[in-house]
C-alpha cells in the first residue's frame, strides 16, 4: 500500500518534470555546459581569467554595457592592487559632481567611483543603439535564467542565419538566443584584445574570459560564502551527531 | 504579604526577581516541567523549528533595514549595497531570503503534522485556528518582504497580487487604488509595504504566543491521537523534549546552511535581478514556491471572482476544518481510509505547486482543475461523509500501553468524544 | 505530579558512570552552543560597522594651488568640515611668538602645522566646546580678537593655528591626520 503511494508520487513527480523540457525545446537549444573555475562546491574564480575578462570589458563591452554596480575599488576582488586600480580608475573619465560656478565636471575616475557609463542615461543608451537598450552587465549573468553557459554560448553563437530564416533588418542572428535574433552585433573577435599575460585571444577565449568576469561582477562574494559554508556545515555535522548522542543518552532511561 | 510568589529557585538573584514577578516560575512550569505525551515522533519538531525560523527572520530583518531604503528609486540598489558593500550584508540577506523558504517549509509540514495526526480537533480547534491565522498573517508578511528589493518579479508580483482585489464587486477598485496610494504599485506602495513588513513579524510573535497559551492549555496531541490517561504517560518537557528538538534544530540549519550558502539564489528567480520596470512585464511571472498552489488554484478557475474566492477560499476551509472533520478519531494511524486520502490530498497540493510554476496551457491546466477539485471535495464532501462512514482501528488502551489485543468491537474508546483530561496541574 | 514521578523514575535508573560520561557530552554540546550563537553573533555586529562604501571615502586629496594666502577653504573629510587655510606669514609668526603660558592648552604652533609647511593649517572645523562650526575660514567672517576662528554658539576663540584663546572651549581645534603628497597637495585621512 504504501509502496503504492510513492511510486504514484514518484510518477507524478516524473511526470511533471518532464513537462517543462518538452516546452522548451521549440525555442532555442540548451546552451552546452563549459567547465568553469568557479562550479561546484569548492570552486573559486580564475583570477587570471577574470583579470582578462575585465581587459575584453574594458575594451569592448564598456563601449555600450553600463556596470553601475561596480566601482573601481571593488577590482581588488580579481586581484588587482591599490596601484593599479589607482592607474585603472584614471584612464576612465566620468563625472565628478559641480565645480564652484555650479557645472557639471568630468575628471579622472578615483578608485571610490562608480564604473564609468558609456551613455548618460536610458534614452541616450536607445538613441545610440537604434532604440535597444544595451542592458546593464552587474547583476547580467545571475538575471538570465541559464547563467554563465547561456551568456558564453550567445557570445559564441553568431552565425550565417539559415536559407529562409526571416532576419529582421538591425538584427543578427544567434543560435542560442531565444528567437534567433539578437540586436546586439558580434561583440567579439579574434585577436580583439591583446592579452598582457600572452594568453592567445580567441573568441572562445575571450568570452570564457569575459563570462568569468562577469560572473564575478554579479556575485562578490561567492568566494568568501562557498569558505564560510564548508566550515558551517562541517561544524553543523558535528553538532547534529553530538546532539544526537546526548538525545539518546537523555532519551534511554525512558520505556 | 499577599501576592509575592513563593519561589523555589535557588540563585538569590533569579529568586529576587521571580519572587516579585514569577518569569522564571513560569518557565520552569511550561517549558521544564511540563508533561509532556512521551511518544511524540520527529514531526513534533517542527513547531520549535517555526519558532526558531521567525525569530532568525526578525534578526535578520531588522539588521537589514539598517541598511535598505524603501524608496522606489533606491530600493534596488540599497539592496546591492547591501549584498556588496555592507560587512557580512550577503550573508545577512541570504539567510533573511532563504529564510522565508525555510519558514513556509517547516510551517507546511507542520500543518501536514497537525493534519494527519488530527491536532484540529476537539479540544483543540481554537489552537488550530489560531495557527491558521498564524499561516495567514506570515503571508501577507512575506508578500510584501518579496516586493522590498524591487526587482522585477517584486513590481509585477505587487501588482498581480494587488490586483486580485479589483475582482470584489462595486469597491474593488477603490480597495485597490486604497492599497496602492496611487494609481499603480509605486513609491506609496513600496513605502507602507516596508511600515507593514516590519509591523506584521511582531504582530505574529503576539499571536505566536496566544497559540503556545492555548496549547498549553490542551496539552500537545501526539502520534496516537488518544488522551493522555496519567503520568506514565509523559515525560518533563525539559529535558527530553528541549534536547529532542535540538537535534531538530541542527538537521534544519544544516540544510538551511546547504541552502544560503552554496545555493542561495536556487529557489528565487532570475527576473529579480532586474531593477523594477513599470513598462515591462516579465515573460511569466510566478510567485515564490511556497504561493505555488494557491497560484495555481487561483489559474484554474476560468473566471477572475471566482478564481480570487476559490483561492482565499482555500485557506479559509481550514478555518473550519474542526468542524468539516466529523470523526471522533484523531490520528490517521487509526483510520485506513483517512490515511490514504490524506497523500492525496499531498498530492494534489504539490500538484499545484507544479501547475503555478507553469503557463496554464495544455495539460497544466487539466491537472490544475483536477487538483483544485480534489482539495475542495477532500476538506467539504470526504470529510463530512467519511468520519460516518470508515471504520477505525482499535485504538490503544493509553500511550504507555500502545500494544492492543485484536479484534475488539472496533473502536476502542474514542478520544473526541470523550471527556478532555488536561494535565495534572499544581 | 507528573514531573516528580518521571524525574524520580530517572534518579533511579541513571548509573554513576552513565550520568558523568552524559554530563561530559552535555558540556560539550553547550560549549560548542555557545561557540555557535558566538560566530552567529559576530556578523550581525559586524555589518553595523562602516561598510567598504564608506571606507572607500575615508581619505580625501586637497589641491593647494588655489588657495592664495590669507584664504581658507573648507573641505568635508568622514562627514566633518576640515578648515584648510594658507597663513600668511604675519598671522604664522604672531602665533609663534605667543608665550605658551598665556594658552588654555599650551602647545606650540610648529607641533600643529608640518614642517617645512608652516604656512599651512589644516583642522577639524569643530568647535570642542559642544560641537558648532566656527566661522573665520572666509576673509568676510568675524575671525575674533586673535585673528584665528570665532564659534558663534558660545563665543569662543582661537588663533590663527587653531588654539583657544577664549572659552567656554577647553581644548585646541583637533587636527585631522594628513600627509603633504607634494607641496602643493595633501591627503587627509
Amino acid at each position: 500500500m504504501r509502496l503504492a503511494r510513492f511510486a504514484l508520487l514518484g510518477a507524478l513527480v516524473g511526470a511533471l518534470a518532464a513537462g517543462p523540457a518538452l516546452a522548451q525545446e521549440a525555442e532555442a537549444p540548451t546552451p552546452p555546459a563549459q567547465k568553469w573555475s568557479f562550479s561546484g562546491l569548492f570552486g573559486t574564480f580564475d583570477l587570471a581569467a577574470a583579470q582578462r575578462g575585465f581587459q575584453v570589458y574594458e575594451s569592448v563591452c564598456s563601449n555600450c554595457h553600463s556596470m553601475r554596480l561596480l566601482h573601481y575599488r571593488d577590482l581588488a576582488g580579481i586581484g588587482l592592487t591599490p596601484e593599479q586600480i589607482k592607474a585603472v580608475a584614471s584612464h576612465n573619465t566620468v563625472p565628478l559632481g559641480l565645480n564652484d560656478q555650479g557645472e557639471p565636471i568630468t575628471g579622472p575616475a578615483l578608485p571610490s567611483s562608480p564604473f564609468r557609463s558609456p551613455f548618460p542615461n536610458e534614452k541616450a543608451a536607445r538613441a545610440a543603439n537604434n532604440g535597444a537598450l544595451p542592458p546593464d552587465q552587474s547583476l547580467m549573468v545571475n538575471s538570465l535564467p541559464g547563467g554563465p553557459d547561456f551568456v558564453y554560448a550567445v557570445l559564441t553563437g553568431y552565425k550565417e542565419p539559415p536559407p529562409g530564416f526571416n532576419l529582421q533588418s538591425g538584427m543578427n542572428y544567434n543560435e542560442y538566443f531565444p528567437g534567433h535574433q539578437i540586436a546586439m552585433p558580434q561583440p567579439l573577435q579574434a585577436d580583439q584584445v591583446e592579452y598582457a599575460d600572452g594568453t592567445k585571444a580567441t573568441i572562445e577565449q575571450e568570452a570564457h574570459d569575459v563570462v568569468t568576469f562577469l560572473t564575478w561582477a554579479a556575485n562578490p562574494e561567492m568566494v568568501q560564502r562557498k569558505q564560510i559554508g564548508v566550515r558551517v556545515v562541517l561544524f553543523l555535522v558535528l553538532m547534529t551527531g553530538l546532539t544526537y548522542v546526548v538525545k539518546r543518552k537523555v532519551w534511554s532511561d525512558v520505556h | 504579604m499577599a501576592g509575592l510568589n513563593k519561589s523555589d529557585m535557588k540563585n538569590p538573584v533569579i529568586n529576587w526577581i521571580d519572587t516579585r514577578m514569577p518569569v522564571f516560575t513560569l518557565m520552569q512550569r511550561e517549558y521544564g516541567t511540563f508533561p509532556t505525551p512521551k511518544n511524540f515522533n520527529y514531526f513534533w519538531n517542527f513547531g520549535a523549528l517555526a519558532m526558531i525560523a521567525l525569530m532568525i527572520m526578525i534578526a535578520t530583518g531588522i539588521f537589514l533595514a539598517m541598511n535598505y531604503v524603501p524608496n522606489t528609486g533606491l530600493a534596488f540598489d540599497s539592496v546591492q549595497r547591501i549584498m556588496r558593500d555592507v560587512n557580512y550584508g550577503w550573508l545577512l540577506r541570504y539567510v533573511h531570503q532563504n529564510g522565508a523558504s525555510m519558514f513556509f517549509i517547516v510551517v507546511y509540514i507542520h500543518i501536514f503534522r497537525g493534519l494527519y495526526y488530527g491536532s484540529y480537533k476537539y479540544p483543540r480547534e481554537l489552537l488550530w485556528i489560531i495557527g491558521v491565522l498564524l499561516l495567514l498573517i506570515m503571508m501577507a508578511t512575506a508578500f510584501m518582504g518579496y516586493v522590498l528589493p524591487w526587482g522585477q518579479m517584486s513590481y509585477w508580483g505587487a501588482t498581480v497580487i494587488t490586483n486580485l482585489f479589483s475582482a470584489i464587486p462595486l469597491v474593488g477598485e477603490s480597495i485597490v487604488t486604497w492599497l496602492w496610494g496611487g494609481f499603480s504599485v509605486d513609491n506609496p506602495t513600496l513605502n507602507r509595504f516596508f511600515s507593514l513588513h516590519y509591523l506584521l513579524p511582531f504582530v505574529l510573535v503576539g499571536v505566536v504566543f496566544l497559540h503556545i497559551a492555548a496549547l498549553h492549555i490542551t496539552g500537545s496531541n501526539n502520534p496516537l491521537g488518544i488522551d493522555v490517561k496519567g503520568p506514565q504517560d509523559t515525560v518533563p518537557f525539559h529535558p527530553y523534549y528541549t534536547i529532542k528538538d535540538s537535534v531538530g534544530t541542527c538537521v534544519f540549519l544544516l540544510i538551511f546552511a546547504i541552502l544560503v550558502f552554496f545555493f542561495p539564489n536556487f529557489l528565487g528567480d532570475p527576473n529579480n535581478f532586474l531593477p523594477a520596470n513599470p513598462l515591462q512585464t516579465p515573460a511569466d511571472i510566478v510567485p515564490e514556491w511556497y504561493f505555488l498552489p494557491f497560484y495555481a488554484i487561483l489559474r484554474s478557475v476560468p473566471d477572475k471572482l471566482g478564481g480570487v474566492v476559490m483561492m482565499f477560499g482555500s485557506i479559509a476551509v481550514l478555518f473550519v476544518l474542526p468542524w468539516l472533520d466529523t470523526s471522533p478519531v484523531r490520528s490517521a494511524r487509526f483510520r485506513p481510509i483517512y490515511r490514504q486520502l490524506i497523500f492525496l490530498l499531498v498530492i494534489s497540493v504539490i500538484a499545484l505547486g507544479f501547475v503555478g510554476a507553469h503557463k496554464p496551457e495544455g495539460i497544466w491546466v487539466v491537472i490544475g482543475r483536477v487538483a483544485t477539485t480534489y482539495y475542495f471535495l477532500h476538506f467539504l464532501v470526504i470529510l463530512p461523509i467519511l468520519g460516518k462512514l470508515e471504520r477505525p482501528r482499535p485504538l490503544p488502551e493509553s500511550i504507555s500501553r500502545p500494544v492492543i489485543g485484536p479484534g475488539g468491537s472496533g473502536g476502542g474508546p474514542l478520544p473526541g468524544r470523550a471527556p478532555a483530561k488536561p494535565m495534572e496541574k499544581p | 505530579m507528573a514531573e516528580s514521578s518521571a524525574s524520580a523514575t530517572v534518579a533511579q535508573h541513571g548509573q554513576p558512570d552513565i550520568v558523568s560520561k552524559r554530563d561530559f557530552l552535555k558540556l560539550t554540546l553547550g560549549a560548542g552552543a555557545a561557540i555557535g550563537v558566538c560566530a552567529i553573533a559576530w556578523p550581525f555586529i559586524d555589518s553595523m560597522n562602516p561598510s567598504r562604501d564608506v571606507l572607500a571615502l575615508s581619505s580625501v586629496e586637497v589641491d593647494l594651488t588655489p588657495i592664495t594666502e590669507g584664504m581658507g577653504i573648507t573641505v568635508v573629510w568622514r562627514g566633518k568640515p576640515i578648515f584648510v587655510r594658507h597663513l600668511t606669514t604675519k598671522e604664522y609668526d604672531e602665533a609663534a611668538n605667543t608665550p605658551l603660558n598665556q594658552l588654555i592648552e599650551p602647545i606650540p604652533a610648529a607641533d600643529r602645522v608640518k614642517p617645512n609647511h608652516h604656512q599651512w593649517i589644516i583642522l577639524i572645523g569643530i568647535c570642542t566646546h559642544l560641537g558648532c562650526i566656527p566661522l573665520g575660514n572666509k576673509p568676510t567672517d568675524p575671525r575674533g580678537e586673535w585673528g584665528g576662528w570665532f564659534c558663534p554658539c558660545h563665543g569662543s576663540q582661537y588663533d590663527t593655528v587653531g588654539r583657544v584663546r577664549h572659552g567656554p572651549a577647553p581644548l585646541n581645534l583637533w587636527l585631522p591626520p594628513y600627509a603633504f603628497e607634494s607641496d602643493t597637495k595633501i591627503k587627509i585621512g
